[in-house]
């Protein structure tokens, strides 16, 4: 059964229609590279799978579900987690409490509630170990390499449990060899049975890890095909519109 | 019981996880004391307080010190407040009339006969009041926190001259020993081979915000999330940080310490008058900054707060000791906020590479 499924999704904003009758489905331990021009739908697609608004018009189902996302906390609750484009972190506070942030956890003395140092730090620590990633837990987040701020915010995905894991743009402001260790991070996530969302502008990176390429053009679907049938070149030819569909 | 000693090495991979728990910056004791401006601003307390010791026979007897501590006492507990503010990347600059509303509370009511007892509940409430209304404005409107305190600022003031009539009030009813002894009282510590010291009253109470602050700071959720929501507001809002209610309380508890400040010196001076505190929040924010406090936010300590009022007060009571005119006092204030903020952007640089 399919982990998440589009039916006919539509968006408009005003007079733009900004989606037209997407349909997509995710199957678990799957990565999807989901590629487009800027203003091709991407983002606004995967806001409305992340709850940051609902479809104009059609419906989303999880596992055979009909789910209705009114807020990010929704789908976050319904195991969907967002890994954004800036990541979210705080420069000044420790990788641990980068993961945990918004969901410390604490010791109880009565009405009292002490932070629980030792289970953020070990917990975090985990994360980072199943990762494979070098990040410490104690170390300061302005003081980290792009990639090791990756996973910190992979990290932090993790902490629920999700089943989909939706990225924006993780490689695009890092170095090549912290660019090998966010697909690296990408492809723990998938041998773990978790459903990644790839949305990037760099061919090399999702040919390296997608399982499956969607490529949106105006708002449309216009190629969702395995990656290992598809070329770079057969993309930027659906990305352009030098091809029509695929 | 002895353990096989084969039993205690741990499978592998956890040796590793465990140093990797365990890293710090390991950069030695000295050099993490260097990289902090607490330390430094400390070191610079103390060297002054050395100097005036030996230059001036005043400066270190009892008396004297007395008065010093418990003059900075007021300045530092409003700083610790100011500092959490500071924190969050906001700035409140009604605490100086926040503190003379809330002595003029205590002041009026007592006046009129009410029981210290009840004054001082009220005096608080009217403090939390002005800084609800700050919060709300802030958090759930949206509006700058300079303009919106710079607005409470005068409002707060001209509350407590409306209240009072602008008189100065130097009558509190029956329970005025009680008020009296709250501010200018002092406890004695006994203490093996030396006299014995008098710590006034308001240095208890500062201890008391001292500790309880700089526990919270480190140790709750409302702490982080206060170092979390200067460091970056939109992370804090999309990881679930109560943004919004942390905002609110922050202003709260700092309008709080200016309340409790208003209520221990109009005990101190027994007399209130619509002037007191009257600038008094440009002091608490040199106090805050000179500590460590980033005015851009995400950084600051209770302690840091204290030593800076203590740093302050220590120059103008030298100033004075020195028969050194008090108009320097600004030029020496403002040099230590000036080398402060300097401090912390070479310290971001060299971090920062």
């Amino acid at each position: 059964m399919a982990l998440l499924e589009l039916n006919a999704i539509s968006k408009h904003f005003g007079a733009i229609q900004a989606l037209a009758d997407v349909s997509l489905t995710l199957a678990p331990g799957e990565v999807v590279g989901l590629m487009g021009d800027n203003g091709a739908g991407k983002s606004t697609l995967v806001r409305i799978i992340a709850g940051n608004f609902p479809p104009s018009t059609g419906t989303m189902t999880m596992q055979g579900r009909p789910v209705v996302f009114h807020r990010p906390t929704d789908a976050r609750r319904a195991g969907i987690e967002i890994v954004y484009q800036d990541l979210a972190l705080c420069d000044n506070l420790s990788a641990a409490e980068n993961v945990f942030l918004g969901r410390e956890l604490v010791h109880r003395f009565g009405p009292l509630r002490v932070l629980n140092y030792a289970a953020m730090f070990r917990r975090a620590g985990e994360l980072f170990a199943e990762l494979k990633s070098e990040t410490r837990p104690r170390d300061l987040v302005r003081r980290m390499s792009g990639g090791q701020r990756q996973a910190v915010a992979i990290a932090r995905t993790r902490l629920a449990e999700p089943k989909i894991v939706l990225m924006d743009e993780p490689t695009a402001a890092i170095s090549v060899r912290q660019v090998a260790e966010v697909l690296n991070l990408i492809r723990h996530l998938r041998d773990q049975g978790i459903a990644v969302v790839l949305i990037s502008h760099r061919m090399p990176d999702v040919f390296a890890v997608a399982d499956r390429i969607v490529v949106m053009r105006r708002g449309a679907k216009v190629a969702d095909k395995p990656a290992s049938v598809s070329s770079p070149e057969e993309v930027t030819g659906l990305i352009t519109g030098a091809i029509e569909t695929a | 019981m002895s353990k096989n000693p084969v039993d205690r090495t741990p499978p592998p991979g956890t040796a590793s996880l465990d140093t990797a728990i365990a890293a710090r910056e390991h950069r030695g004791l000295l050099a993490w004391l260097a990289s902090q401006q607490t330390f430094w601003v400390s070191v610079a307390a103390l060297i002054a307080f050395v100097v005036l010791s030996l230059v001036s026979d005043v400066f270190a007897t009892q008396q004297n010190l007395f008065n010093v501590t418990r003059n900075f006492a007021f300045v530092a507990i409003i700083a610790i407040g100011m500092t959490a503010v500071i924190i969050t990347g906001g700035i409140d600059l009604s605490v100086g009339a926040v503190l003379v509303l809330s002595g003029m509370v205590i002041g009026m009511t007592m006046n009129a006969g009410m029981s210290i007892w009840l004054a001082v509940p009220l005096a608080l409430g009217v403090a939390l009041a002005v800084g609800a209304f700050n919060g709300m404005l802030i958090a759930y409107v949206g509006v700058p926190s300079f303009v919106v305190t710079l607005g409470t600022l005068s409002i707060a003031r001209s509350l407590a001259m409306v209240l009072s009539n602008n008189r100065m009030v130097y009558e509190f009813g029956p329970d005025q020993p009680q008020l009296l002894w709250l501010g200018g009282g002092f406890v004695n510590l006994p203490l093996p081979l030396v006299d014995a010291v008098r710590v006034p009253n308001p240095v208890l109470f500062l201890l008391l915000v001292l500790v309880v602050t700089g526990l919270a700071l480190r140790w709750t959720r409302w702490g982080r999330h206060l170092f979390a929501i200067g460091g970056n507001e939109r992370a804090a809002l999309l990881t679930g940080v109560p943004v919004r209610r942390v905002k609110l309380s922050v202003y709260m508890f700092c309008s709080l310490t200016a309340g409790i400040a208003g209520i221990l010196e109009v005990g101190w001076l027994g007399t209130i008058t619509t002037s007191l505190g009257q600038g008094m929040e440009l002091s608490v924010i040199a106090a805050a900054v000179i500590g460590g406090a980033n005015l851009s936010g995400g950084a600051g300590t209770a302690f840091g707060a204290v030593v800076g009022a203590a740093l302050i007060e220590v120059i103008r009571n030298s100033l004075i000791l020195l028969g050194i005119s008090t108009f320097w006092q600004g030029s020496f204030v403002g040099g230590f906020i000036v080398v402060a903020v300097l401090f912390d952007r070479l310290r971001a640089r060299s971090s920062s590479d």
